[in-house]
């Protein structure tokens, strides 16, 4: 599925990826782990296709597609999905005004047939009753005055209408509560399936609790430094990035 | 000196340059280097109106001539007021607008040119207590066409007064409104919405004095400017000493969407009263390129979310029209003008 060979790349001056390499399969969840300027939310920004992040070395494909050839919005209608650390707020933009034009405008890209107004509807109710999302929230503006908690629930809110094929997950815990995690993670359990993957960007193990992944990888200094099963993340939990840190 | 001697004359060391403070950043005298022969009567037939479907009353004038509308004590109607240009001349035109006691109207007024023309427009609006008028500009020029509107209204205590002047520009346009505003609990909103692209030239400037008690005024203004156009807010609220309770808000926030457009802005609050509550905010600025990723991470194109988020920047004035068919027309243009 994910395939990250030798990647390099830099954010302006800084060389923050070193010769990553990854191979997520389908099915599987990894999780990326690491110490605070390792280079984990640069991964999932240059997988992206963020403005800024310049690749220098090595590749990304999704599927054996070249994934770096394609704009932002080309890999989202692959499949590709990021659930931002920070979300952005988009004022005057209702969340499903702002859903419905982005799974038509993949739909669109994908030469499917665009979602009908009580079809795209019925689906909304449906999953927002399932996140415990208020659905007079998605009324108002995207974003725009929720609570961080609210914001990473409407992520996954999205994440579930959009039904994306490879989830990055960068740090969806932080600023949720235990029963907002909880919610959160249900979510995200319910997405797994046998031609899904995930990768699970996170500093702390408490995540990998709820959403158990089949691999952990260390990220230290812009590489994978250590991988290993769930173990890892316990380990790591227990001795922290020290280690890592000084291989790296 | 004014436009409309200078139109009458054909001097043209009538036009107010940039050496006259108050137009400094829209220089007609150095832009004009002579006067256009007046235009002609016009005898053909005109395309519809933007508003023409809305309208119980239609007031048009082309190439010039004056208009009078009279809303008598406590009747209630709709106007369409089209000011067209035809050709390159050189015309002036008079609306004289006058409310009654407790009536209303609601004023769809329109600019059109289809060449180089000067024109300008001077309008004169009385409300009377207890009266009100919502006014909705659509100025839709010519890349060519010089066009000046310069609105006076007089506000009567317990009157309201609300106006959206939405435009796209023109060689050089700019569109002006006085008010003055006696308190007593009138209200005034003088909002306004700019989307200029090429070397097209849009000028808001709005004059509010307060001269007693217990007056609202409320503006916002947003615009957008891309390629090497200019957009320019004057934006003047007085609060005359004695006027006190006065509660005055003040918005401008405009985006620049090329390297080469430009927007000049000066907000301007005095005020002379000692028990007010008055504020400003003006924001210039690139479209959030942040926002811009987030929307394209999930499957926007970029024209599509960049005139998204465009449309929704502008949406926040639009959604304050009264007047809820005005309000779908306003937004219907609008969205074309930043659809790709």
């Amino acid at each position: 599925m994910l395939s990250v060979s030798n990647l390099h790349a830099t954010v302006g001056e800084a060389q923050i990826l070193k010769g990553l390499t990854l191979e997520v399969p389908a099915g599987e969840v990894h999780a990326i782990m690491g110490p605070n300027g390792a280079g984990k939310s640069t991964l999932s920004y240059v997988l992206t296709g963020r403005q800024g992040y310049e690749v220098t070395e090595g590749g990304a494909t999704l599927d054996g597609e070249d994934l770096l050839a394609l704009e932002p919005n080309e890999r989202a209608a692959k499949g590709l999905f990021l659930s931002f650390q920070y979300p952005l707020e988009i004022p005057g933009v209702p969340a499903l005004t702002f859903i419905r034009t982005a799974l038509n405008a993949q739909r669109k890209a994908r030469s499917e047939k665009e979602i009908t107004a009580p079809e795209f509807l019925k689906l909304a109710r449906q999953k927002a009753a399932e996140l415990k999302i208020d659905f007079e929230m998605l009324k108002r503006a995207l974003n725009v005055g929720f609570s961080g908690g609210e914001k990473k629930r409407m992520e996954i809110f999205q994440m579930a209408m959009l039904s994306p094929r490879f989830l990055i997950l960068d740090e969806t815990d932080s600023g949720l509560d235990i029963d907002a995690l909880r919610i959160v993670s249900d979510g995200v359990n319910a997405l797994r399936s046998p031609d899904r993957a995930m990768l699970v960007i996170t500093h702390y193990q408490r995540l990998l609790d709820y959403i158990k992944p089949d691999r952990v990888h260390v990220l230290a200094g812009g590489r994978i430094v250590a991988s290993g099963g769930p173990e890892l993340a316990l380990e790591l939990e227990r001795d922290g990035y020290d280690r890592y840190a000084k291989a790296a | 000196m004014s436009v409309a001697a200078a139109i009458r004359t054909r001097d043209v060391g009538e036009l107010p340059s940039r050496r006259d403070e108050d137009w400094r950043w829209t220089d007609l005298r150095g832009l004009i280097r002579v006067l256009p022969a007046p235009s002609e009567s016009f005898a053909g037939t005109l395309a519809a109106g933007p508003f023409d479907r809305l309208a119980i009353d239609h007031h048009v004038l082309v190439n010039g001539g004056d208009a009078r509308i009279d809303v008598a004590a406590g009747k209630k109607t709709l106007a369409a007021l089209r000011l067209v240009s035809r050709g390159a001349g050189a015309h002036a035109s008079r609306v004289t607008i006058n409310l009654a006691a407790g009536a209303r109207l609601r004023l769809l007024e329109s600019y059109e040119s289809d060449g180089a023309s000067v024109c300008q427009t001077a309008l004169t609006i009385t409300l009377a207590e207890g009266a009100a008028l919502e006014r909705i500009v659509l100025a839709e020029d010519h890349e060519d066409a010089v066009s000046v509107s310069q609105a006076e209204v007089r506000l009567s205590p317990t009157s309201d007064f609300g106006q959206t002047i939405v435009t796209s520009g023109a060689r050089r346009q700019r569109i002006e409104t006085r008010a003055s505003h006696p308190g007593g609990r009138a209200s005034a909103r003088m909002d306004g919405v700019y989307l200029l692209a090429g070397k097209r030239h849009a000028d808001h400037t709005t004059v509010v004095t307060h001269d007693g008690v217990d007056g609202t005024t409320n503006q916002l203004i947003k615009g957008v400017a891309r390629d090497q156009a200019r957009g320019v807010f004057q934006g003047k609220i007085v609060v005359s000493e004695g006027a006190d309770r006065t509660d005055a808000r003040m918005g401008h926030h405009a985006l620049i969407l090329s390297d080469r457009a430009e927007v000049d802005a000066k907000p301007e609050l005095e005020i002379y009263a000692d028990d007010v509550s008055c504020a400003h905010g003006n924001t210039v600025g690139a479209m959030d390129e942040e926002a811009l990723f987030y929307a394209r991470q999930r499957g926007i194109p970029e024209a599509e979310a960049r005139a998204m988020l465009t449309e929704a920047f502008i949406g926040q004035v639009i959604d304050r029209i009264w007047f809820e068919d005005a309000r779908r027309v306003v937004r219907n243009w609008a969205a074309e003008r930043l659809r790709v």
